[in-house]
């Protein structure tokens, strides 16, 4: 039992965790032990969605998956969303539409807006508004949160900004 | 072999038989599905981790089989895979139901085994189940013991799982007819509900059955509301009065045991299960007094 310790994958790479506490989430073990403070914590209790991640295919909150559960899955973080130093698609359409106030909720909206495009390019208002329902934005009420979502479906679909 | 397991304080179950030796070895481990109930207990400290036995990735407990007018949903199906189109047409108030739990981030990881395993009485899967009369299927090392649900969850948060069991799979009948799954509460999303309330009908035994949920310690049966709606419906024309309409929510609203609590006062609840009932009876039969 001693020297006990599991690998997560993140973003394509391999981490170990060595001594943690069996309870740790993977919100804290990531931001706490890896090094990837992109998801935030405000709630540990899943009413936020400001922990956001993509494991595997499906987005889920960090903070109510027990990290050493995640092994031998693909786990995407923000910092996995775009290479170091380079802006998203879906990144660059916040900024386009200043859709970033405090920037708290900012990294779960984008793991959640990213896997929604990802699975449909063309997605209507209501289907937007349910798919970022799990993720609280205190500061911008939305508007320019949901006009960001259509700029990056557009450029996704190749079409050319007016 | 179960003797010779060497227990990591997380074990990751490969298979339904690892899981059960793992339960075997330590019954009073956590098992963790989907986590959204578990760990929300564990951040807040009021869960002591020692044991886990994780069961998200054991194939047995994935996905659904058909066998004649039955449906074997194992434990691990998630509320998403519940909204997908296979199942949503064979219980629709299930898929209904789930597309009110949560949130997406919820729904991808929320299971109906942990639905089933925290025994809530608001739990969104809970009304259906019971008016389905689901059959779960509970396993252990040593055997397997079928108990319809309504023996299975007892009270509050009490159901009759014993120490180094868990649920494998949850069976219901497939049933021709409409369905329609309601639930109330402050907002769109992420919401525990209040009351709510399921209505399915089985058009070849020309019989409804419907269940009150968050109303009482465990879901409710209305059955004198479900014989009086049976009873009621014109059901060559999908038709009913709106006097039997007005008893059968009336009955249903008879039939709640609600509480005051910080959601709703119990008088609320009564109102929102009169309510609900004859919206989801409407969204059923034309209402029709001719
Ligand atoms: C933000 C948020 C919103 C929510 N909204 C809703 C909602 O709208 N409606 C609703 O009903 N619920 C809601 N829930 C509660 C929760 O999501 C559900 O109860 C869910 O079904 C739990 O499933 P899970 O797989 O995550 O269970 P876990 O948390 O992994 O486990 C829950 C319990 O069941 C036991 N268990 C799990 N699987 C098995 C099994 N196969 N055999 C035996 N025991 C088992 C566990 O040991 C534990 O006691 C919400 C939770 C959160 C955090
Ligand atoms: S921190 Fe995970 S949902 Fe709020
Ligand atoms: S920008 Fe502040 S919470 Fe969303």
């Amino acid at each position: 039992m001693s020297n006990d310790f599991y690998t997560l994958n993140v973003n394509g790479e391999d981490h170990q965790v060595a001594d943690s506490w069996a309870g740790e989430s993977l919100l804290w073990v990531l931001r706490e032990r890896l090094g990837f403070p992109g998801a935030k914590n405000a709630c540990e209790e899943g009413e936020c969605g400001s922990c956001s991640v993509r494991i595997g295919e499906e987005v889920v909150c960090s903070c109510l998956v027990l990290a050493g559960s995640a092994t031998e899955q693909e786990i995407t973080t923000i910092e996995g969303l775009s290479a170091e130093g380079e802006l998203s698609d879906v990144q660059q359409a916040f900024i386009d539409a200043g859709a970033v106030q405090c920037g708290f909720c900012t990294p779960g909206l984008l793991v959640t807006i990213d896997d929604l495009l990802e699975k449909n390019e063309n997605p209507d208002d209501l289907t937007v508004r349910e798919a970022i329902s799990g993720n609280l934005c205190r500061c911008t009420g939305y508007g320019r949160i949901l006009e960001a979502v259509q700029i990056a479906a557009a450029s996704r679909r190749g079409e050319k900004r007016e | 072999m179960p003797a010779a397991l060497i227990l990591m304080p997380v074990t990751v179950a490969r298979s339904l038989d690892h899981a059960l030796a793992a339960l075997e070895e330590c019954p009073e481990a956590i098992i963790l599905a989907g986590g959204t109930d578990v760990m929300v207990q564990v951040n807040r400290g009021s869960m002591p981790v020692d044991q886990v036995v994780a069961i998200g990735r054991i194939p047995e407990l994935q996905g659904w089989s058909r066998e004649g007018d039955w449906l074997h949903l194992g434990a691990g199906v998630t509320y998403s895979e519940m909204m997908g189109e296979e199942i949503s047409s064979m219980v629709p108030a299930l898929a209904q139901a789930s597309r009110t739990v949560g949130s997406p981030q919820i729904r991808n990881a929320g299971t109906i085994g942990g639905n089933l395993g925290t025994s809530s009485p608001a739990g969104d899967t809970l009304p259906t189940l019971f008016a389905l009369e689901a059959v779960l299927t509970i396993r252990s090392s040593t055997g397997v013991r079928k108990l319809p649900i309504n023996q299975f969850i007892v009270g509050v948060k009490q159901n009759a799982l014993q120490p180094g069991e868990l649920i494998e799979k949850i069976s219901v009948p497939v049933l021709e007819g409409p369905q329609e799954f309601c639930k109330i509460g402050p907002r769109n999303a992420m919401v525990i509900s209040v009351a709510s309330f399921t209505l399915l009908t089985d058009v070849k035994e020309s019989q409804v059955r419907s269940c009150l949920g968050t109303v009482g310690p465990v879901p409710i049966r209305p059955t004198e509301a479900e014989n009086l709606l049976s009873n009621g419906v014109n059901w060559e024309k999908n038709k009913v009065s709106s006097e039997v309409l007005e008893a059968f929510a009336s009955l249903c609203a008879d039939a709640a045991q609600p509480i005051d609590d910080h959601r709703g006062s119990a008088a609320y609840r009564r109102h929102a299960i009169k309510i609900l009932s004859r919206r989801a009876a409407c969204r059923i039969f034309s209402e029709d007094n001719s």
